[in-house]
């Protein structure tokens, strides 16, 4: 082989050595930091185990919103209008939080089935809903309407 | 009308563009000199009609049109007048007018500033430049036509801009971003042309770089005004968050690192020619991929307009067309093109390199992470997120490899530099700032922290490998002042540009891990410590503003006892819309930020809020300035003019002759 294609060779043997630990780093990360998503049903139906962080998203339920006076303590709701998961939250809500509107929070759930989070997202614009939200509310209608298909068939 | 008119005039930039999209690159594959004069002409007309169209859409909002759609949904008649006009880029139509728009004040730019290029290579450009246009201005008439008007019957009042955009971060950063973003459009422009001239030499790398580096500086101070923006409208106290929408800015501000480093190998020495046309193809696919995310509705953030999917499939189409067709060419150009690996495993070139494949991998690494939520629930449906641990985990870890050999670098030669050398150069330099690293946070801080001594040995290795080299350039000059004037403006905006990489790193290291926070409830008369600072919360007061009311709080800030400062975060509820936004109070210092959010009211007139102090936190964006001053200085630089100078005259010269000659 001459000089410049040994050189050439090991310069593209160095970008590909490079590339290639890095894919393999960063693929190993992602794996590590993903958060899944998980509708109010799923998790009311014990689909994910305790202690594990994921991300729950859905309406905060009319009426749910209970603040504590002496403290930065929170609790409120979350449904897909199927089943709902009681949240708790210390800290600020975000701006647009209120009753009625779609969150997402991330956190994970205990064993008495509350879901503690550590941050709560709330829409910010009024046209717009989350993708998350609105897969919930999706999912929960296709339940809903599939259930009263069984209930219709059973009779 | 006035509307219609605008809307015409946007038709009337669309005609334009299409000829100069087409007859200037004709004229300049067959060699015919008017057609490809007509490149000129046509690009300062596409400017104006757009322009004309801008203006026409802002007069729009300035005078509260509301039979216009966007006018309706994005302005209010109580708005201020500075927002009034802004709203006009408070969506998504309005903003693409304004990109769109940008992209013509850059072709006109070029067409100005391209007296010393040949007239064939010129024409491409701006004929590349032009079929860009073609695609925004049709995509706007097709899908998001910015004047459409509200059927039947128009509303009494606009439903307001919101109200997280009503402040002074909306009004500059949109527009610096969009012109940095598009800036690299001619960079890629510049490519295109060349890889169609089949000329890809030095030259062609000469007239990219000022280019280059200017688009590259307005994209720095673009992303850093919408961090220093983040950071004080968004009150949760970060500065970057890498939200899927910051993430491509990012993606092209490290392209673009990459691109106008690989530049001056290509210029100096003839060398990575079909690397540096890849950069420029991939630093626009990252200014386009940036306008898809935002636009397409697929990604959930702070910033997505309201979403259309055929719009996601026309961008997505526009990507695949101007993406598609340079890589396409690339590939059947780029093998034609010949350099001479003249250089050894030590030099210049391969520092470069080194430089070139971290920016590179960590740009492929952030475009994985920002993308794989999308294509994961592509294959199995589920929704994922991908959080900043993630990003933090690839990108720091490469910076800091990064910022090492940003410290050998400049010092070595181009060609060879033997390895002794180096290590001569550097050995005491490195051991220095250990020890700087060692002892500055230890006499600061009082006790030893890793990050901290990393973050301050990396910054001080910039500097001083900095000052070194400063040191040897300047050791056979006659005086400190003759041998400063000696510096090419290129190696000035370079230290510049380097000085600010060591600034930010200060900033965003000691930030991020010293950075103290309280979420609390406090009533009046109340304190609350954080570090060596105390909170006292007096009360609160009622406020109105032009188109708002509020509360607003009064919080004193003691230090060692002794009051330094009154802060007043506000809450507001917007009348239009209803809708509450906080207002935090910041305090701002060179060393430190102290910064308070109002949360809301609880029973018995106590307040939720958040305090903060940030050591460090300016120097992120005063690293940027530093940054982007680096850029515009190594575009100023006098061997461009002085060519170009040479160049005309030159060309006059022959124009003479040749006039001499025929009578």
């Amino acid at each position: 082989m001459k000089i410049h294609r040994k050189k050439k060779l090991g310069v593209i043997l160095f970008v590909a050595a490079g590339l290639s630990a890095t894919v393999g780093l960063t693929l190993f990360a992602l794996g590590q930091n993903m958060n899944m998503f998980y509708t109010p049903s799923q998790v009311a139906m014990g689909e994910v185990e305790t202690g594990r962080r994921f991300r729950i998203g859905g309406m905060v339920k009319e009426g749910s919103f209970i603040s504590e006076s002496d403290s930065l303590k929170v609790r409120f709701e979350t449904t897909d209008f199927v089943h709902a998961v009681p949240i708790e939250y210390e800290g600020i809500l975000p701006d647009l939080f209120r009753e009625g509107q779609g969150i997402v929070a991330e956190g994970s759930v205990d064993s008495r089935g509350v879901f503690s989070a550590s941050k709560v997202l709330a829409k910010h614009d009024e046209n717009y809903m989350s993708q998350e939200v609105k897969a919930a509310l999706d999912a929960a209608d296709a339940l809903k309407s599939n259930n009263s298909l069984q209930s219709i068939s059973e009779r | 009308m006035i509307p219609e008119l605008g809307q015409f005039s946007l038709i009337l930039a669309l005609c334009l563009s299409i000829l100069l999209g087409t007859i200037p690159i004709v004229g300049a594959e067959k060699s015919n000199a008017l057609w490809m004069s007509l490149a000129r002409p046509l690009a300062a007309g596409v400017f104006v009609f757009l322009a004309v169209s801008l203006v026409l859409l802002a007069y729009a909002f300035v005078t509260d049109d509301f039979s216009v759609q966007i006018v309706a949904a994005q302005s209010n008649s109580l708005l201020p007048m500075r927002y009034k006009i802004t709203a006009l880029w408070g969506g998504h139509e309005g903003s693409f007018l304004l990109w769109t728009f940008m992209l013509a004040g850059w072709m006109l730019a070029v067409s100005i500033y391209s007296k010393s290029m040949p007239v064939q290579f010129v024409a491409r450009v701006l004929g590349v430049l032009g079929v860009l246009c073609v695609c925004y201005i049709l995509f706007m008439l097709a899908t998001s036509n910015p004047f459409d008007r509200v059927t039947p019957l128009p509303p009494v009042d606009g439903s307001d801009l919101n109200t997280a955009l009503q402040d002074f971060g909306f009004i500059v950063h949109p527009p610096t971003l969009y012109m940095g973003y598009v800036g690299f459009s001619v960079v890629f422009a510049f490519a295109i042309a060349a890889l169609l001239s089949g000329r890809l030499d030095s030259a062609w790398a000469r007239w990219s770089r000022p280019w280059a580096n200017v688009a590259w500086a307005i994209l720095t101070i673009g992303i850093a005004l919408g961090s220093w923006w983040a950071y004080y409208e968004l009150g949760w106290g970060g500065w970057w968050a890498w939200d899927p929408v910051e993430n491509p800015p990012l993606i092209t501000w490290l392209f673009g690192t990459a691109l106008i480093h690989s530049l001056a190998v290509t210029e100096k020495r003839g060398v990575f020619k079909s690397w540096t046309v890849l950069l420029a193809i991939l630093a626009f696919a990252g200014s386009l991929l940036g306008t898809f995310i935002t636009r397409s509705g697929l990604l959930t953030s702070v910033h997505a307009f309201a979403s259309d999917p055929t719009r996601g499939v026309f961008i997505l189409g526009i990507l695949l067309l101007t993406v598609g067709g340079a890589l396409l060419l690339y590939a059947v150009r780029a093998p034609l093109m010949k350099s001479n690996l003249g250089f050894s495993l030590v030099s210049r070139e391969i520092f470069l390199l080194i430089n070139n494949v971290l920016l590179v991998v960590s740009a492929a690494s952030i475009f994985l992470g920002t993308l794989f939520p999308m294509v994961y629930q592509a294959l199995t449906d589920d929704l994922i997120s991908i959080g900043p641990p993630y990003f933090n985990a690839i990108f720091v870890p490469l910076m800091i490899i990064l910022v090492v050999f940003l410290g050998i670098g400049p010092m070595s030669r181009w060609k060879k530099t033997s390895m002794e050398y180096l290590i001569r150069q550097v050995s005491r330099v490195f051991l220095a700032s250990l020890f700087l690293g060692l002892c500055l946070p230890l006499v600061i801080l009082l006790e030893f922290s890793l990050a901290a001594t990393i973050c301050v040995s990396l910054a001080s290795w910039i500097l001083l490998t900095i000052g070194k080299d400063l040191k040897n350039k300047l050791a056979n000059k006659p005086s400190l002042r003759s041998g400063l004037s000696s510096l090419s403006s290129s190696y000035v905006g370079m230290v510049l540009a380097h000085t600010g990489i060591s600034v930010m790193l200060i900033g965003a290291g000691l930030t991020t891990y010293f950075s103290l926070e309280r979420s609390i409830l406090l009533g009046p008369g109340e304190q609350v410590e954080l570090g060596s600072y105390a909170f006292i919360f007096n009360g609160h007061e009622e406020i109105r503003g032009p188109n708002y009311i509020g509360d607003r709080a009064n919080i004193s800030v003691l230090r060692n006892g002794s009051e330094i400062e009154a802060l007043y975060p506000e809450r507001r509820i917007y009348l239009a819309s209803g809708t509450p936004s906080t207002e935090m109070a910041i305090d701002a210092g060179l060393l430190r930020d102290l910064f308070v959010t109002l949360g809301e009211e609880k029973e018995g007139g106590s307040w939720s809020m958040t305090v903060y102090v940030k050591p460090f936190v300016r120097w992120i964006w005063l690293g940027a300035i530093f940054m982007a001053m680096g850029g515009t200085i190594a575009a100023i630089d006098k061997r461009y003019r002085l060519l170009r100078r040479r160049k005309i005259e030159k060309s006059k010269e022959r124009e003479v002759a040749a006039d001499l000659a025929a009578t």
